[in-house]
C-alpha cells in the first residue's frame, strides 16, 4: 500500500537535510509501529506523507498504491486515503468543530464523486462515533481544539478518522497526553479501523500503546533513516535496552 | 478682522453651504434649532472639513477623501427592506424621514422632527468637540429620525431595528433612546443604500441609566458609492452594560465614531466589530472611550479583512480619569491582510490617570495562517474552501458572543454572504 524509496527531503526554507535516503514498505492491512529517539524526524515524514509544503523532497519516491503521490497537494492526498493524526492537533479559533467536520467529510466525499452526506445523517453519525470514544457532543459545538484539554485533542484526531474512513493511517504519538482509559478507549477505537484493505503507522515512543495496538512490524528511525526494522519483540527490546545498541550496531 | 489667509474651499465644503442655504426653510425646528443650525453651519464655514492634520482624522482626511456631495433632495425613491432578523419591530427611516409611529409594548415612540420643534432637542445638536465634524454637519442638517424611551424594568422580547434606507442624495438622522433602570433591549440600526451615490450622516444618542442592559447592533451596508458619516454616543450609569457591536460591510468612504462615557460604578461596555473591506473602500473606526469612576470595565475587539485596493482605519482611544481605580480596559484589533494593495492602520492610544487600572491594548496585521490552512488540507479541504472557512471563523467568532442565537445567525449569514461574494 505504501512503499517510500530512498526518501531524501529537506526543510525548504534552510535547506536542512532531515529524511536521508528513508526506505519503508507498509502493506495494505498491516500496522507498522515507528519508534526512535527525539528529532530522528518521525514527525517529519509523517508531515511529509501529508503533503506539508514546508519539506521540500530532494530525491526518491513515496508510492501509494503503487503511485506517486508526491506531485498531490494536502487535500488531495486526503481525499485518496492518507490520514494524519498530528502530534500536535492544530486549534483553529471561529471554526465550530462539527462544522468542520462537515465540511472535511462532504469535501472528501465530492472529490472522490460521491454524494454528500445530509445533515441528519451526518449529525447521526458523529454522535454515534463520538460516543464510542467518549467525547461529550458539547465538546464539539465548540471551535475546532480550541481549549480541548492535551488528551481531548488526541481523542478529536481519532473521531476525525473514524468519521473519514481513511486507507492510511499515520498517528503521530497519539498515545502521548492520554490517561490510561483513554489510552484504551482510542485504542481500541484504532483497532477497530483495522482491516484487510487499510494500513496503519502508529508513531510512538513507549512500548504500552503498542500492547493495545500490537503492531506486525516495529521501525526504528534514526537522523532520518529506518535503521532497524524486526517485529513486536524490537519494541519490547527498545524498551528495555533503550536505542543505544541498535544506533552502534548501525553506525 | 481675520489676518490669516482664507483657505479655498473644497467642492465637497462649498456643495455643503449650498445645500444648506437651499434646504435651511424646509429643516424643522423652533427659533432656538434654528438660531443652533445656523451657529453649526457658521462654524463649518469657518473650519471646513478636517484634514490629516487634525489628529482625530489622521487617518481619514477627509478634506481630500470627500470629492463632492451630492444633491440635498432625497434621492431616488427607497423603500424599507426585510430586517435582518425577520420578524423584528422596524422603524424605518426612508430617505431620511420618520415613517409612521410603531405600537412596541415598553417603548415609546416619537419623531425627532417633533423634539426639535418642541423645544427637547436644541442641546444635543452640539458637537462633542472641536473636531466633531460629524456632529456639527449632521446638527445642522437633521431632518428627523426617532425618539425612543424604553419604559423602566421593560424587556421587548423582540429584535427593534432602526432602519434607514436611502439612495442617493443626502440624508441626515438621529435616534435617540433613553433607556429606563433595569429595561433590557436589543436594537439594530441598519444602514442600507442603494445604487445611487449618496451622502448620509447618522447621530445616535443612548443614555442608559441603572442596571440597564442593552444590546446596539450596527449594520452598515451602504452602497458602494456612498459616503456615511456616522456617530454613536453612549452614556452608562452605575451597572448599566452595553454590548455595542459595528459590522461595516458597504460604503465607498465611511466614519463610524463610537463615544462612550462610562460614568456609573459597575457599569460595563463590550464593543465588537467586524469590518469587510473591498474594492477603493476607505473605512474609519474610531472609539473614544471615557472610564470616569471607579470600578467599571470594557473590552473592544475589532476584526477586520481587507480585500483589494480597500482602505481601513481603527482609532481607540481610552482614558481613565484619576478617580477612575479598578478601571479594567481591554482592546485588540487584529486584522486579515489578503492583498497586497490593502491597508489597515490601527492607533491604540490609552491615557490613564489613575494608578490601579489594568488596561491592554494589541493589533496584529496578518494573512491566513499557513499551518491552520495545512490541517484544514490534511483533512481534505481544498485550499479554497479552507481559506473561505478560516476567514469567516476569524470574523463569526465575535458574533458567537452574541446570547440571542437566531440574531447571531442572521449577522452571520450576511457577513457569510459578503465574503461569498468577494473573497
Ligand atoms: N520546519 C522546521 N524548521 C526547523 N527545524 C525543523 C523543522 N521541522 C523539523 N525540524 C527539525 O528536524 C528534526 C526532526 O524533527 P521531528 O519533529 O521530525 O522529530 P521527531 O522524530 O518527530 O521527534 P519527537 O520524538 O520529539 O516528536 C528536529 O531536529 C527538528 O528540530
Ligand atoms: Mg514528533
Amino acid at each position: 500500500m505504501l512503499e517510500i524509496r530512498n526518501l531524501h527531503a529537506r526543510i525548504a526554507e534552510s535547506g536542512t537535510e532531515i529524511i536521508r535516503g528513508l526506505n519503508l514498505t507498509v502493506k495494505a492491512g498491516e500496522v507498522a509501529a515507528i519508534m526512535g529517539p527525539n528529532g530522528s524526524g518521525k514527525s517529519t515524514l509523517s508531515y511529509i506523507l501529508a503533503g506539508r509544503e514546508d519539506y521540500e523532497v530532494t530525491e526518491g519516491d513515496i508510492l501509494y498504491n503503487g503511485e506517486s503521490i508526491l506531485e498531490l497537494d494536502p487535500s488531495e492526498r486526503a481525499a485518496k486515503g492518507v490520514f494524519l493524526a498530528f502530534q500536535y492537533p492544530v486549534e483553529i479559533p471561529g471554526v465550530a468543530t462539527m462544522q468542520f467536520l462537515k465540511v472535511a467529510i462532504n469535501e472528501q466525499r465530492k472529490a472522490r464523486g460521491e454524494e454528500e452526506l445530509k445533515t441528519p445523517d451526518f449529525m447521526r453519525l458523529v454522535k454515534e462515533k463520538a460516543g464510542e470514544l467518549k467525547i461529550d457532543p458539547d465538546m464539539l459545538k465548540r471551535p475546532l481544539n480550541v481549549g480541548f484539554s492535551g488528551g481531548e485533542k488526541k481523542r478529536a484526531e481519532i473521531l476525525q478518522m473514524k468519521l473519514l474512513e481513511p486507507k492510511l493511517c499515520v498517528l503521530d504519538e497519539t498515545d502521548s497526553g492520554l490517561d490510561i482509559d483513554a489510552l484504551k478507549i482510542v485504542s481500541d477505537g484504532v483497532n477497530a479501523l483495522r482491516s484487510p484493505d487499510r494500513a496503519i503507522i502508529v508513531i510512538t515512543h513507549y512500548q504500552r500503546l503498542l500492547e493495545h495496538i500490537v503492531p506486525d512490524s516495529v521501525h526504528v528511525l534514526y537522523k532520518g533513516q529506518v535503521i532497524r526494522s524486526g517485529d513486536k519483540e524490537l519494541a519490547a527490546e527498545l524498551e528495555a535496552n533503550g536505542y543505544a545498541d541498535i544506533i552502534d550496531a548501525a553506525a | 478682522m481675520n489676518m490669516q489667509a482664507k483657505i479655498q474651499r473644497t467642492p465637497a465644503e462649498q456643495g455643503l453651504m449650498d445645500a444648506f442655504d437651499a434646504l435651511v426653510s424646509e429643516l424643522p425646528g423652533d427659533s432656538a434649532v434654528t438660531a443652533r443650525r445656523d451657529r453649526l453651519m457658521a462654524d463649518f464655514g469657518d473650519k471646513g472639513l478636517p484634514s490629516r492634520r487634525i489628529e482625530a482624522w489622521h487617518y481619514t482626511d477627509l478634506r481630500t477623501l470627500l470629492r463632492a456631495v451630492p444633491d440635498h433632495l432625497p434621492g431616488e425613491t427607497a423603500d424599507e427592506i426585510d430586517p435582518v432578523l425577520a420578524g423584528s419591530h422596524v422603524l424605518p427611516l426612508i430617505g431620511g424621514r420618520y415613517v409612521e409611529p410603531r405600537e412596541i409594548e415598553g417603548l415609546k415612540v416619537a419623531s425627532f422632527r417633533d423634539a426639535l420643534s418642541g423645544g427637547t432637542a436644541t442641546e444635543s445638536l452640539a458637537p462633542l468637540r472641536e473636531d466633531d465634524v460629524i456632529g456639527r454637519l449632521n446638527g445642522a442638517f437633521v431632518m428627523d429620525g426617532y425618539t425612543l424611551t424604553l419604559a423602566a424594568g421593560s424587556a421587548p422580547e423582540k429584535i427593534m431595528e432602526l432602519q434607514s434606507v436611502q439612495n442617493g442624495g443626502q440624508a441626515h438622522g438621529r435616534f435617540r433612546l433613553e433607556a429606563e433602570a433595569g429595561s433590557r433591549a436589543t436594537f439594530l440600526e441598519r444602514h442600507a443604500g442603494g445604487e445611487a451615490s449618496g451622502l448620509t450622516s447618522s447621530v445616535s444618542e443612548i443614555d442608559l441609566a441603572e442596571g440597564v442592559e442593552l444590546v446596539w447592533i450596527i449594520v452598515q451596508e451602504r452602497g458602494l458609492e456612498d459616503t456615511h458619516l456616522a456617530q454613536l454616543r453612549a452614556k452608562l450609569a452605575a451597572d448599566a452594560k452595553l454590548t455595542v457591536y459595528v459590522i461595516n460591510m458597504g460604503g465607498k468612504l465611511v466614519r463610524q465614531e463610537v463615544d462612550v462615557m462610562v460614568e456609573g460604578e459597575g457599569a460595563h461596555f463590550d464593543l465588537r466589530s467586524i469590518n469587510l473591506l473591498a474594492g477603493q473602500s476607505h473605512t474609519d473606526l474610531t472609539l473614544t472611550l471615557g472610564h470616569v469612576v471607579p470600578n467599571t470595565t470594557s473590552e473592544e475587539i475589532v476584526r477586520n479583512v481587507v480585500l483589494d485596493r480597500a482602505r481601513g482605519a481603527f482609532q481607540g482611544q481610552i482614558r481613565v480619569a484619576r478617580e477612575a481605580q479598578k478601571t479594567d480596559a481591554q482592546m485588540s484589533c487584529n486584522s486579515l491582510l489578503l492583498s497586497d494593495d490593502g491597508e489597515f492602520d490601527a492607533k491604540p492610544e490609552l491615557e490613564i490617570f489613575a494608578d490601579d487600572v489594568v488596561c491592554a491594548h494589541g493589533a496584529t496585521v496578518d494573512d491566513l495562517d499557513p499551518v491552520h490552512l495545512f490541517y484544514l488540507a490534511a483533512r481534505g479541504v481544498p485550499e479554497k474552501i479552507a481559506r473561505a472557512l478560516l476567514i469567516k471563523g476569524f470574523v463569526e467568532e465575535l458574533l458567537d458572543e452574541l446570547d440571542d442565537e437566531a440574531l447571531s445567525d442572521a449577522l452571520r449569514e450576511r457577513v457569510e454572504n459578503w465574503l461569498d461574494a468577494h473573497v
